[in-house]
């Protein structure tokens, strides 16, 4: 093992293609840094490409908006664990970043006066949660991850950014004296190559862990990279118990059916034909919080209102928006919903079920990107050279719920703003790189090797499927005490499992065999971490429903956790209260 | 299910050879995709390239019976009981179903797929009206899958000259773009004998798009365009 591996040196290395990593890709190439943005799948097929419904921003285009209010709907959709510093610089920065994106050619849709078009999106009110909607998702029809995806690819290419494409991360490389983060080991799946790709700025933008989930909204790819890197190298996770389960995935298929649907005026119905939304949230009805109507849809279906003949599904009603508005505003969804759940929505309506879907928690930053951890009496150190935007990140804007459009908008703000940061640092330091330690690329190599050598064992497949059904029966909407416990011990057992996969494809050349017994490493942390947080957050907020704790105890749990793969311990730091420049948000009984 | 499936890996085959595989499939299992994660799960070393599984990433794009299409989008049930699955025809092969892209992409990026204004952008977003903005319907949804451009046996002949149909549409995609300004360099550079003007509206690539879009139509809105400017 002693053979040398060869080392690209970048100024800053971007790990993850979607819409954070090409947002910072992009600062940085227009800043003439040296920046490599590495990817397993070429870029335009990251996840952002499936994001349907829209990007909030206050443009106030069809209703009165301002910031604040998006500010005051993102706290209380968070259930007030958001840090509110860095929700109130995100909702501040909303208008100008997508306005840039339109500049670069975005192709929003359009009202009459040639303004972007804005829908509804649940959550998203008037004047500080009344019962008035604000027209805030600025939306390309129901495609609008692919329309955002391909314009930031495209300015890529025209600012001449290196991408290395079907390059897979393996490992983050610290310097051992003080933790500063020097690069990443990666593969190349063509060649089978492995090397290391050393930086000033290793931008972590590798989206979320969907994929440990047995039903889920998400892309294959999502598997949590970026988590098991971080968590292997040391850092902590933080809130990894808040995933949040989208209200209308399709039953059976968990592709989702954007919210957009219920913001053009669609509305879900249960086996009696009643519009049971109303009961839950009398005010915003099918536009509450996601966490609001997923659970209120799984207490329908456990109650037995349910439909269909085994009474599992609910039924998403919108054939009364009439073909026009359909074909118009959700063509996508129409094109989905005949494909996978034989059903025209302009006739009928589409059987969907709460769906995991987007991982609210992740590793640790500031409103820069800069990963912080504790460190001595200090909550928040920064870890130098270490950045994470988007879903693999926890800024935390999101706290305990996510908002619908908050997503995109949460990529390019912080996406933007780390490259910002990334440009300010790199000019400060001093010109040639930090030294490699000698076992930088040692984890990798022996990840590797094993795997190579394995003649034997467990079927990466088997165990993957074994850990996507553990986590769905044991961490989902509803959480019981028992089956967290349980699911803790089931884990365990699994990770002991993974660590003896084998493959029996030993070839050098594009070999997924490989990759897939990789990605498993990483499902394995981010579900671990998700679930030893769970079992532990002894209360119930925005996704995390507990049974045995059914309310909101901020006297105890108004902090944000901290799980370390290293012995499976926890720890807690404070919620940022406090806002940048406004006053803050005190927490409130929360109601729809 | 009977899949027959094109292998070949360079590190060990000498030449690519058709292997067989029965897959059971149960209730869930909808579509050709779901099929070959039961493959890959019999024979791990099986390779293909997959992501959203909804047809909007591109990844799946291969020959399915001899037509191009993606697997996420094919149903089991349209099939007939045996399947040939091929890589898409004209592209380098890397292994198994996985091609090598780099021509078509070079292609895509050739035509400056970005819009080009050199006003400086004002304060809020520019305006488009609803209309200039229905113009981009059909060109933008491209998902790059080169479903299209690999079943032209134009872009088989030519693959280093001629844009191709995926190329081309997003080429009109810009210049249909009321924010865009280099219309007359976009049309100059497409104004050869090999960039544009080797398709011959064989219009495989229409039949092929699994978005349902129209690069034949395009190409000839770019010509109509061109047309227009010389008179």
């Amino acid at each position: 093992m002693s053979v040398a591996l060869p080392v690209r040196r970048f100024d800053a290395i971007v790990v993850g293609a979607g819409g954070s990593g090409m947002r910072a890709a992009l600062e940085l190439a227009r800043a003439n840094l040296k920046v490599a943005v590495l990817t397993k799948v070429f870029p335009t097929r990251s996840h952002t490409v499936a994001a349907q419904g829209g990007i909030a921003a206050p443009l106030a285009n069809s209703t009165e908006d301002n910031w604040h209010w998006h500010m005051y709907d993102t706290v209380k959709g968070s259930d007030y664990l958001g840090d509110q510093d860095a929700i109130e610089y995100m909702c501040r920065r909303a208008n100008e970043v997508v306005v840039e994106l339109e500049h670069m050619g975005m192709p929003f849709d359009r009202l009459e006066n040639g303004r972007i078009y804005q829908r509804p999106f649940g959550g998203h009110t008037q004047d500080y949660g009344s019962a008035k909607m604000a027209m805030r998702s600025c939306a390309a029809a129901d495609r609008t991850g692919h329309a955002m995806l391909h314009t930031l690819y495209q300015q890529n290419v025209r600012a001449n950014t290196q991408f290395f494409v079907e390059w897979m991360a393996l490992d983050l490389i610290r310097d051992p004296q003080d933790g500063a983060v020097l690069g990443v080991t990666a593969l190349e799946m063509e060649t089978g190559e492995v090397s290391i790709l050393q930086a000033k700025a290793t931008v972590m933008a590798t989206g979320g862990s969907g994929r440990i989930f047995a039903a889920s909204t998400n892309a294959f790819i999502n598997t949590g990279d970026g988590l098991g890197m971080a968590a292997r190298a040391g850092l902590p996770l933080e809130d990894m118990e808040f995933f949040q389960f989208h209200p209308t995935g399709i039953q059976g298929a968990g592709i989702l059916i954007t919210e957009g649907v219920r913001g053009e005026g669609g509305y879900l119905l249960n086996k009696d034909g009643e519009r049971f939304m109303e009961r839950y949230a009398p005010n915003a009805k099918d536009l509450a919080s996601r966490d609001v109507v997923s659970r209120a849809m799984t207490t329908e279906i456990k109650e037995g209102r349910g439909c269909g003949p085994d009474a599992d599904h609910l039924l998403l009603k919108l054939d009364h928006l009439g073909p026009e508005v359909i074909n118009h505003r959700l063509p996508g969804i129409r094109e989905i919903a005949i494909r996978f759940a034989n059903a025209d929505p302009v006739r009928q309506p589409i059987p969907v079920v709460p769906t995991a879907h987007y991982q609210m928690g992740g590793i640790p930053t500031k409103y820069t990107g800069q990963v912080v951890v504790p460190e001595g009496a200090n909550a928040e150190s920064i870890v130098p050279g270490c950045y994470a935007v988007g879903e693999c990140a926890c800024v935390s804007v999101h706290g305990a719920n996510r908002l619908g459009t908050n997503s995109l908008l949460d990529l390019v703000v912080f996406g933007k703003a780390a490259g910002e940061q990334v440009i300010k640092d790199i000019r400060a330091l001093p010109s040639p790189h930090r030294n490699l330690p000698k076992d930088a690329a040692e984890a990798s190599r022996a990840r590797l090797a094993r795997l190579d050598a394995a003649s034997a064992g467990e079927r990466v497949a088997d165990v993957g499927n074994d850990l996507r059904r553990v986590m769905q029966a044991h961490c989902g909407i509803f959480r019981f005490p028992e089956d967290l416990a349980l699911g803790v011990e089931k884990v365990r057992e699994i990770a002991g499992r993974a660590a003896r996969v084998f493959i029996e494809d030993k070839s050098k050349v594009f070999n997924t065999a490989r990759v897939e017994a990789l990605e498993l490493d990483n499902l394995v942390e981010a579900a671990m971490a998700t679930i030893v947080s769970a079992e532990a957050r002894k209360e119930s907020r925005g996704a995390q429903s507990r049974a045995d704790f059914p309310e909101r105890d901020d006297r105890n749990w108004m902090k944000h956790t901290l799980w370390y793969k290293e012995g499976n311990r926890l720890a807690y730091k404070p919620v940022h209260l406090r806002p940048m420049t406004v006053e803050p948000f005190e927490p409130k009984v929360r109601t729809y | 299910m009977r899949i027959s499936i094109y292998r070949y890996d360079p590190d060990k085959d000498q030449r690519p050879y058709m292997k067989d595989y029965e897959v059971k499939l149960e209730h869930a299992d909808r579509m050709l995709l779901d099929a070959l994660v039961k493959v890959k799960a019999q024979d791990d070393s099986f390779a293909f390239r997959r992501s959203c599984r909804e047809g909007v990433c591109g990844s799946d794009a291969m020959n399915i019976n001899g037509k191009n299409g993606l697997a996420c989008l094919t149903k089991v049930a349209d099939l007939p009981g045996h399947v040939t699955l091929r890589p898409l025809p004209g592209l380098p092969v890397i292994r198994d179903l996985i091609v090598d892209m780099t021509q078509f992409f070079k292609q895509y990026h050739s035509i400056k797929p970005y819009v080009i204004n050199n006003d400086p952008p004002p304060e809020r977003e520019r305006l488009q009206s609803p209309q200039d903005r229905e113009e981009l319907d059909g060109l933008y949804e491209c998902i790059l899958c080169a479903c299209c451009s690999t079943s032209c046996p134009s872009f088989w002949w030519n693959p280093d000259k001629f844009v191709g149909p995926a190329g081309l549409l997003q080429a009109y995609r810009f210049i249909a773009d009321t924010r865009d300004q280099a219309t007359n360099e976009r049309l100059d550079d497409l104004e050869d004998p090999y960039r544009l003007f080797r398709c011959h509206s064989i219009m495989n690539c229409v039949d092929a798009c699994p978005k349902g879009l129209n690069p034949t139509r395009a190409i000839g809105k770019i010509k109509e365009v061109m047309v227009k400017r010389s008179v």
